[in-house]
């Protein structure tokens, strides 16, 4: 640690963000906003998974009439595409079991729903 | 079914919709974008449609039997272009070097050539065919179960 | 109970990631050589202009392989919950 210690902006917001989803998932009670919650979560991870790869004074790696300068990590950046892919399809599956939750028992209310009692 | 000027404004629109989602799609080897970003334009003009006219409607001319046939097009497209270069592994580029698609860019800053990158244009297209027809499926069948006022199982 | 659990075991998470973050290599300077590989000989190899298409495409092609199964069994998933009655009208 020549240089002390690095004062990273972009890798502090995401640690604001995945401990604010983990917050509303613990301490909320409807389920739709316990949705919401792990909508955040994903968004969180895939943020840090791009500032990992940006490399200063930078352009993007392609060669269509590209500025000069160096370019960018590509890998990150595809990584990235399919995690967001993945994230749309699981909101809409998660999505679709509520709205049944709410046709069987009448309320979003995750204590009222708890079938297996006694 | 909203009101006449949005009904108009909409059906005017969708058409550059569709048509810029189609050129993200087929310019994906030169430009930002590719299959999966071109899916998703296409499918929020899907949107704009079904939030204009209402599902009823929408549901009598684009089925979603019909969309799976789609669907399952794209998938097997990009399983048989991955077994084509199965002579040296699975998943090669067999297509760059010969004359289908197979022009090599010059080293560096350059215009962008269409006939460039060998498999890669013919694999955008097959993730894009997927990728449209599953979001559309998915809105279209949402947007039908809020409408509805007895269903069964 | 409930409420002093919930504060002291999210307070500890919250600390451990923010000391995490100031560990991290400094923003800018990523240690990578896989990376200038790719860039230096994605033109000759491939004949891409674009490079993060043939990354996801030609250079990690399993990984597309895989999100589109992902993506098919989640749309078969979502018709399926919300399928009507209307099949039993067909006599066996």
């Amino acid at each position: 640690m020549t240089q002390g210690i690095p004062f990273n902006v972009p890798f502090l917001a995401v640690a604001a963000m995945i401990g604010i989803a983990f917050y509303i998932i613990i301490s909320q009670r409807n389920l739709i906003k316990l949705v919401m919650g792990l909508s955040i979560l994903a968004s969180g991870a895939n943020l840090f998974l791009i500032t990992l790869g940006y490399r200063e004074g930078g352009v993007a790696p392609i060669y269509t009439y590209t500025p000069a300068g160096i370019m960018v990590l590509p890998v990150p950046q595809a990584l990235t595409l399919t995690s967001i892919v993945i994230a749309v399809a699981c909101l809409a599956l998660m999505l679709s079991m509520v709205i049944h939750i709410y046709r069987h028992t009448g309320s979003t209310d995750s204590e009222k729903s708890r079938i297996m009692k006694g | 079914m909203m009101s006449k000027i949005v009904r108009t404004m909409a059906s005017l629109l969708i058409l550059f919709a569709l048509i810029y989602g189609l050129y993200i799609i087929t310019h994906g080897h030169l430009t930002p974008g590719g299959g999966f970003q071109g899916g998703a334009v296409f499918a929020s003009g899907v949107a704009l449609l079904i939030v204009a006219f209402g599902s009823e409607i929408i549901h009598k001319s684009l089925k979603e039997h019909r969309l799976s046939i789609l669907e399952s097009s794209g998938a097997l497209i990009f399983i048989g272009l991955a077994f084509g270069g199965l002579a040296i592994v699975f998943f090669y580029n067999f297509l760059v070097g010969s004359p289908i698609f197979g022009h090599i860019p010059p080293s560096g800053p350059n215009p962008g050539d269409i006939w460039t990158a060998g498999v890669i244009p013919f694999m955008n297209i097959a993730v894009g065919l997927k990728v449209l027809a599953g979001f559309s499926a998915i809105l279209l069948v949402m947007a039908l179960a809020t409408t509805l006022t007895e269903v069964e199982e | 109970m409930r409420k002093i659990a919930i504060a002291v075991s999210l307070s500890i998470f919250v600390a451990l990631l923010i000391g995490a973050a100031f560990l991290i290599h400094p923003f800018g300077y990523p240690p990578s050589p896989m990376d200038d590989y790719i860039i230096e000989n994605t033109q000759r190899e491939t004949g891409a202009n674009s490079a993060i298409t043939a990354v996801v495409f030609d250079y990690r092609g399993y990984d597309t392989l895989g999100e589109a199964t992902i993506l098919f069994a989640a749309v078969t998933g979502v018709v399926m919950l919300f399928r009507r009655k209307k099949l039993s009208r067909i006599k066996p």
